[in-house]
């Protein structure tokens, strides 16, 4: 059977280590110098792009600049991060919660019209089932939401719509829903369901909440984008595993040569729910799509694929079969003209599928692996070859006749990456505008390319010049373990501001002025307040005894850029830092008497060092005003 | 005639008739000045004097003086705008101020604190002064309004800078012992470009200056337009 040869065929080539690809040919000293300048951004000037890149298990989002790729900033999302006092004080530890990792798969830049808009970024967390909105007005984190009822792995996310409406998810596992019930996973089939969940965002705001559910058979829903233009309100998924395994998936998942992709119309869901003819499942409306038809419908896809992703014009939908040598390009028209004729080859759970032929408009021949496709707006695909470590560059539809004849002829060019790609970005590729010019390959095996640093080795991402016929191999880069997929959008596309105006502070325990600090006492409840300047805390001292509650509220009263103050304690495990014009809170049960100093953490001024003071934890019953001290006045 | 006759004639007469003559050659000149000082207006110095109260009207709208720090930590520079009735910090919210103070506290100089300029409080009341002045000289027409308001406006702009000097040299030598920071004690620049410590001071006079030096200019050519005009 072709299929199992091809298959094994793969199997061979993984197993020796070679890359269809070949080694990267030598490069002339005059490339390298072009090279060079390509990607050199000198001293004090600045990039023209932001890379924000997902961290992976790490967490967090990165940004790094292009066309320098250097990292220049970590926004700490659903991980701690001691370096902006994030997860320490109380704000952000609420946000996460009781956990303190993520995954972070695939971040969406806020869209207006189908073009950025400069406003967030929503992340995923994989792991935990949660979105989380950047503000990109201070590249913060400011909400996150979840964990997101009915859903298991929440892989298939962050795919935002043309306006932001919705941020779209689609679960990876199924488990037997409302979460918490249990079922023996051998009856995965009957028991167990996947989700695609509609997050809505506030179009002022950015507030997200759960918006609704569709309900799903259990597949395993990987990878997805949203339309735009002619196919404006559906959304995309591949699947694996629509064997239903429930275990050794790598060997029970991968029998069938097609699996079912979801075309999801979102702007139908919201309707239904808007109509009543949604359940509620723990506090969210869900579709049933067998009872509600027009929400989803099923397209075969080969095989095991990753991506499928819509091309800007909103008309072309492609997908990567991992295990198979080609992608496969949708026709949206011939989708719509699918649905409304019923041209179906059959039904699962009610749902309809799609006839294959009468929807594809090829299968492109781009090699091994093809996991992921970008665009440049000027007709083109780049699809990244995790297996033949690759990028490819092919020419979408509209075919010749002699093309779609022998559809090797629109692959266009062929660059190495090192090694493994699996997602790669194109600069604006999901929007209807792409600035194409610039492709980061993210790869997913560095493989000794880097300085020898141990058994944990680093991520590597590649700059691919896209601008002319042939791409260019410039410059790589270390990324943050562990880039799954990330944004680019123009510097000039975005006004964050960079202090925080001490007119629209609202914390009521700020203190600007020295007379409004000072330490007080009610009860057990210690409360000091402290302002912090160049290069001192007012008040330095704060008096407390063994089994008080202590809140610090610590008010950066800066008004420039770059004058940021930390607040360190001794011993405590509390590290703040404060932005110019931020004031931040922490509270703590004070439990082993001592004195602990405190001092500014996040250096600032010629005598940070000197920045410090003490927090005395008396005794019961000790203390300079006997067992109430609550001392710390302002200097 | 008769009177340089005498002279030549009678020498012992010779002082008292220079005498007479140098009171002859006052009482001319004070004559003179009487008549000058008297001199009407023309239209066209009316028209410059009016030209010049609202010069002097409009420079309360621009800072007078400008200073510009820059460091390598503050490559865009701090600025400092002084107006007639306030100073002002440049950046967010007039923030430089703060940050000028902030870093100032280190070497112990005392806030600038627009409350403790009182010369502010009074400035815009003599600018109103003189104002009215001026529109005194377009409505009486005499040369000898023109001369007061020369003078009084030459007085009062010699004085300011005298005292914004003064100003500066009190701030640069009225330092905090117990600062962390101890520097010899100086005087910013009035006008002119200056290195203290790591910062590069830039002090130029700006827009409101410029336009209070045109209406001296204005309020000099009335006074020269008019010169020769007579009673009809």
């Amino acid at each position: 059977m072709k299929p199992t040869i091809t298959l094994n065929a793969i199997a061979l080539v993984v197993a020796l280590g070679f890359t269809s690809c070949g080694k990267q040919t030598g490069t002339s000293q005059a490339e390298r110098t072009a090279n060079a300048v390509a990607s050199y951004v000198a001293p004090g000037e600045k990039d023209e792009y932001y890379l924000f890149y997902s961290g992976g298990h790490s967490g967090q989002v990165y940004v790094a600049g292009i066309p320098s790729l250097r990292h220049i900033s970590t926004i700490p999302v659903f991980a701690p991060y001691p370096a902006t006092g994030y997860g320490f004080d109380e704000e952000s530890k609420k946000m996460l919660g009781d956990f303190s990792w993520g995954d972070v798969h695939h971040p969406a830049l806020s869209q207006t019209n189908s073009k950025y808009d400069g406003r967030w970024l929503f992340v995923n967390d994989n792991a935990n089932n949660r979105i989380a909105r950047i503000d990109l007005h201070d590249f913060k984190t400011h909400q996150i939401l979840g964990p997101i009822p009915n859903s298991i792995g929440n892989h298939g996310s962050s795919f935002i719509t043309e306006n932001s409406e919705y941020i779209l998810c689609a679960t990876r596992f199924s488990v037997p829903l409302p979460k918490g019930r249990v079922a023996d996973p051998k009856d995965y089939e009957k028991e167990f369901n996947g989700m695609v969940s509609g997050i809505k965002v506030d179009p002022k705001t950015g507030e997200m909440k759960v918006g609704w559910q569709i309900l799903t058979p259990p597949f395993d829903w990987d990878l997805g984008s949203t339309g735009k233009r002619p196919s404006s309100g559906w959304a995309f998924w591949t699947s694996y595993n629509t064997e239903m395994a429930h275990d050794t998936l790598e060997v029970n998942s991968t029998q069938k040569d097609r699996d079912l992709a979801a075309v999801v119309n979102w702007r139908a869901a919201e309707e239904a729910v808007a109509d009543g003819k949604a359940e509620m499942m723990d506090g969210v409306p869900i579709i049933d799509p067998a009872r509600v038809p027009g929400v989803l419908y099923f397209v075969p896809i080969g095989k095991s694929p990753h991506g499928m992703d819509v091309d800007p014009t909103g008309k072309w939908i492609v997908a990567g079969g991992k295990l198979q040598p080609a992608t496969t390009v949708l026709n949206f028209e011939k989708v719509q003209a699918a649905i409304n004729n019923k041209t179906f080859e059959g039904e699962f759970r009610g749902v309809p599928i799609l006839k294959y032929e009468a929807v594809v408009e090829g299968e492109v021949p781009v090699g091994l692996g093809p996991l992921h496709t970008q665009y440049d707006g000027k007709g083109n695909a780049y699809t990244s070859m995790f297996i033949d470590s690759c990028i490819v560059k092919w020419k979408l539809p509209p075919w010749t006749d002699e093309e779609k004849k022998d559809l090797t002829k629109v692959v266009l060019d062929k660059v190495p990456a090192h090694f493994s790609t699996g997602h790669l970005v194109v600069a604006g590729s999901d929007t209807a505008q792409p600035y194409g010019k610039w492709c980061v390959a993210m790869n997913k095996l560095s493989a000794g390319r880097h300085i020898n640093v141990g058994p944990s080795q680093p991520e590597s991402s590649q700059l691919i010049d896209i601008s002319g016929e042939k791409m260019k191999m410039i410059a790589e880069a270390y990324t943050e373990p562990e880039p799954h997929f990330a944004q680019i959008l123009k510097v000039s596309d975005v006004q964050p501001t960079e202090v925080y105006p001490k007119d629209e502070n609202k914390d009521p325990n700020a203190v600007w002025e020295k007379a409004q600090g000072g330490v007080t006492r009610n009860g057990n409840q210690v409360v000091a307040k402290l302002m912090a300047i160049r290069s001192r805390f007012n008040p330095d001292r704060i008096d407390a005894q063994v089994g008080d509650e202590l809140t610090v509220h610590v008010t950066n009263v800066e008004q420039t850029r770059d004058m940021i103050h930390g607040f360190g304690l001794i011993e405590h495990n509390i590290n703040m830092v404060m932005d110019p014009g931020e004031t931040k809170t922490f509270h703590i049960k004070l439990t082993k008497p001592g004195v602990f100093p405190f001092y500014c953490t996040n250096f600032c001024s010629a005598l940070h060092q000197e920045m410090q003071g003490y927090l005395v934890v008396w005794k019961p019953g000790e203390g300079p005003s006997g067992a109430s001290g609550a001392v710390g006045g302002t200097k | 005639m008769n009177t340089i006759i005498a002279q030549r004639n009678n020498p012992a007469s010779a002082a008292s008739i220079r005498t007479t003559t140098m009171t002859q050659r006052v009482s001319g000149l004070l004559r003179r000045e009487f008549r000058f000082l008297h001199k009407p207006l023309n239209v066209w110095s009316r028209l410059l004097l009016l030209a010049a109260a609202v010069t002097i009207g409009a420079s309360l709208f621009f800072p007078l003086w400008k200073m510009h720090l820059v460091a390598p930590q503050y490559s865009d520079g701090l600025d400092l705008y002084i107006f007639p009735y306030k100073i002002q910090g440049g950046g967010l919210n007039g923030q430089h101020l703060n940050e000028i103070n902030n870093l100032n506290h280190y070497i112990g100089m005392k806030p600038l604190l627009a409350a403790d300029f009182m010369e502010m409080r009074w400035m815009p009341f003599v600018f109103g002064l003189i104002i009215l002045m001026t529109l005194r000289s377009v409505v009486f027409g005499e040369m000898s309004n023109v001369v007061d308001l020369f003078a009084v406006y030459s007085y009062f702009g010699l004085f300011s800078i005298g005292s914004f000097w003064y100003r500066l040299y009190e701030y640069g030598h009225t330092l905090d012992p117990h600062a962390p920071v101890h520097i010899k004690p100086f005087t910013p620049m009035l006008i002119g470009v200056k290195q203290i410590a790591n910062f590069r001071e830039y002090s130029f006079p700006q827009a409101g200056a410029y336009l209070l030096c045109v209406s001296v200019l204005l309020i000099g050519l009335a006074g020269w337009f008019s010169r020769k005009e007579t009673f009809a």
